[in-house]
């Protein structure tokens, strides 16, 4: 009974975030009519799957959130693959080096993407990169890479150096150390990282929108822009239930691999 | 070790696979022509129409494929000016007048007026040809674009409160004068409804085409200088939709800060009985309108004269496109008079083709087609389609000045000013 308003709070924070996924799902149902009514509803009256046909039937949804999948997946993977040694060695290896390379990343986080989308558009046109998925990955992992290494080197100086030096004192390589000591430790760093580059890749627009230009090799967020016209107007319905679609693979994604997202691993890993 | 190896081979295969169809292979002389075309349709019948344009030409042309390719509006030009720079752009492109001037200068679009064929030429008004005749950046002007749906400002009335305001209704041939329509929108405005709704969200475009109505062009040109003027002629229709909204009380304030589509839900509901918008907003009304609801389509009002400024919807061939012959064969065919009906019937806007405009499809009654169509013939080309700096204008000083202006906030005369001292600023950058 006393965890009753922690419970009401919790409550009402789940509804606060599944709020635009549950208005969603209400308007992808909705008929044009009841879309347009002065006082909205959340059930409605007159339940249609039209939304789901059309979007389906002009579109080729499937075929696009596949290739969005593959893209995320392979762009996230790479991501992580890249970014796990670097962070180690930016987080343990103290020198100018390091502060030079720290001090990029952030820098480079501030360029705005449209100043160098023609160099870059460029560059992939003399690789043969242009209208691929590798050359979209390649993107995605490039511009994904300095907040990853950012965000894993943060990850890293969290494990105590202690922990590794007692392994060394038991006999440990350096690189022992680092596979059965801090690997595991960073598991939950990794998939933070895993996760964030996986949802920017999913939903990555501007590059995907100048790099692929064949319908073929087109992805979800490029495919769901049709649904919409000039000035702001948009095909409400079949883009609410297009939109639906979209946002289920990330949410599978993330129900798998959020189990791995663990704190207090190293709690009491070093006295005082 | 031999799992890892399978995988990463099962992973290299997966993503050479998905990429497939990218690329762009040179095409040996045995093979076909082909031609992107990016499209940038977006209503279901408009796609429809599109795609079974484009079947039709594959198939009776086995010798120049053509590849539809959905863009959207939103991006196009960003997309646009990436490609171009790449010289990766589509072959055949969709986009407006406005975007093309821009384009054109750069020398990124093809210059037509040697390749139209006569029919095509012939068949569109030399008004739409004016929306798209630009300087290529070499002083000289030249045709970037086939002009093919436009649109015109009608005003969408609910009938039953039209009806009961016993009003002369206004026809293509006797439309409105900006009196009248000041007075019947106030004769409507009784209780909680008012007679008219101006959604203001975005009202640069909207009072710039209305202004020819009174003549106001906002730009003068002079010694080779563009500069923004906002005398009496520019005034009249601001001042006069300014005075529905304050003095006459007879457009709903809860419309002002909307987007165009906005205030259709209240429109349904009859809190309001005449809304003024592009043709195109018919589409929304008659898939949304609840059951029961009738409404008409009525002309724009007219001043001293009728006229509306009007960019057109145009199809262009890059520069840098292989098959420009090719390219230019499909655009007629593609915009010939009863391809240009279907196209502009599925986008419900109003064809630039002679030909079309007579198409009975687009002439009936059904849905204000009649009057819709009719109002084409007071389109000509917007003065401020040809001012180099005019987006900058429009977005940092004309857009906050008018919403400013039509939330009472400023008056006509500090609107003068601003326009025109802030947006010569603006436009001078542009001459230098």
């Amino acid at each position: 009974m006393r965890r009753l308003p922690q419970y009401a709070a919790l409550a009402a924070y789940i509804v606060f975030l599944a709020f635009p996924l549950i208005w969603l799902l209400s308007t992808a149902l909705k008929t044009p009519q009841e879309m347009a009514l002065t006082e909205p509803t959340w059930v409605p009256r007159e339940p249609t799957l039209a939304n789901f046909t059309d979007a389906f039937g002009e579109q080729d949804l499937v075929g696009a959130a596949v290739r969005s999948l593959i893209v995320a997946l392979f762009s996230s993977v790479i991501t992580v693959l890249i970014s796990l040694p670097a962070s180690y060695a930016m987080a343990r290896y103290r020198s100018l080096l390091n502060r030079v390379a720290l001090g990029w990343v952030l820098v480079s986080q501030v360029f705005p993407f449209i100043l160098i989308i023609i160099p870059l558009f460029m560059i992939l046109r003399e690789m043969d990169l242009v209208n691929t998925l590798p050359g979209l990955v390649a993107v995605h992992v490039t511009f994904t890479l300095p907040f990853a290494l950012w965000m894993l080197q943060g990850y890293v100086r969290a494990v105590p150096p202690e922990l590794e030096e007692a392994a060394a004192v038991d006999g440990a390589s350096r690189l022992r150390s680092i596979a059965s000591v801090v690997a595991p430790l960073l598991a939950p760093g990794v998939v933070a990282t895993l996760l964030f580059a996986f949802i920017s890749s999913w939903n990555e627009f501007m590059f995907a929108l100048v790099i692929l230009q064949n319908p073929d090799v087109m992805t979800l967020p490029l495919t769901l822009v049709r649904f919409t016209g000039p000035e702001g107007v948009a095909r409400l319905g079949p883009l609410a239930a297009a939109s639906l679609m979209a946002t289920i693979p990330s949410l599978i994604f993330f129900a798998i691999i959020q189990r791995r997202l663990k704190s207090g691993l190293m709690a009491g890993a070093v006295k005082g | 070790m031999r799992i890892k190896s399978a995988l990463a081979v099962v992973a290299t295969a997966a993503l050479t696979t998905a990429c497939g169809g990218g690329g762009g292979g040179e095409s040996s002389s045995n093979e076909p022509v082909k031609i992107d075309f990016l499209s940038l349709a977006w209503q279901k019948e408009s796609v429809a129409a599109n795609k079974q344009l484009v079947e039709e030409w594959n198939k009776a042309n086995p010798n120049i494929q053509v590849t539809y390719v959905q863009g959207s509006w939103d991006n196009v030009n960003d997309q646009l000016v990436t490609q171009f720079a790449g010289g990766t752009a589509p072959d055949v492109i969709h986009n407006d007048s406005p975007a093309l001037a821009g384009f054109a200068t750069d020398g990124y679009l093809l210059d037509l007026r040697d390749q139209l064929p006569a029919e095509l030429k012939n068949d569109i008004p030399q008004s739409a040809w004016d929306t798209v005749t630009f300087d290529g950046g070499k002083g000289e002007q030249g045709v970037y674009g086939v002009p093919f749906l436009q649109e015109s400002q009608v005003i969408i009335a609910n009938k039953k409160l039209l009806d009961a305001a016993k009003v002369r209704i206004p026809t293509a041939d006797a439309p409105w004068t900006w009196d009248e329509f000041s007075a019947a929108a106030k004769k409507m405005t009784e209780g909680d409804t008012y007679g008219v709704a101006w959604p203001m969200k975005s009202p640069v475009n909207k009072t710039l085409n209305l202004a020819l109505n009174f003549g106001g062009t906002f730009f003068q040109a002079a010694g080779g200088k563009t500069t923004v003027k906002v005398g009496p002629e520019e005034r009249e229709v601001l001042q006069r939709i300014h005075d529905q909204l304050y003095t006459d009380r007879s457009a709903d304030p809860a419309a002002l800060g909307q987007g165009t589509a906005d205030p259709l839900p209240a429109f349904y509901k009859g809190k309001f009985a005449l809304l003024p918008a592009g043709v195109y907003l018919r589409q929304q009304v008659a898939e949304q309108a609840p059951d029961g609801f009738e409404w008409v389509t009525l002309p724009g009002p007219k001043g001293t004269t009728a006229q509306q400024g009007a960019v057109s919807q145009t199809l262009s061939i890059a520069q840098d496109s292989e098959h420009p012959d090719e390219a230019m064969k499909f655009i007629s065919f593609f915009l010939n008079g009863s391809n240009q009906a279907k196209l502009a019937k599925g986008d419900w806007l109003l064809p630039t083709s002679q030909k079309a405009a007579a198409d009975p499809a687009i002439t009936t009654e059904e849905n204000g087609w009649d009057v819709a169509t009719a109002s084409a013939k007071n389109l000509v080309v917007a003065p401020f389609l040809k001012v180099n700096g005019f987006d900058e204008w429009k977005s940092k000083v004309a857009t906050p000045v008018l919403q400013e202006y039509f939330a009472n906030k400023i008056t006509i005369d500090e609107v003068a000013k601003r326009l025109v001292e802030d947006g010569n600023k603006v436009l001078e950058r542009y001459q230098r």
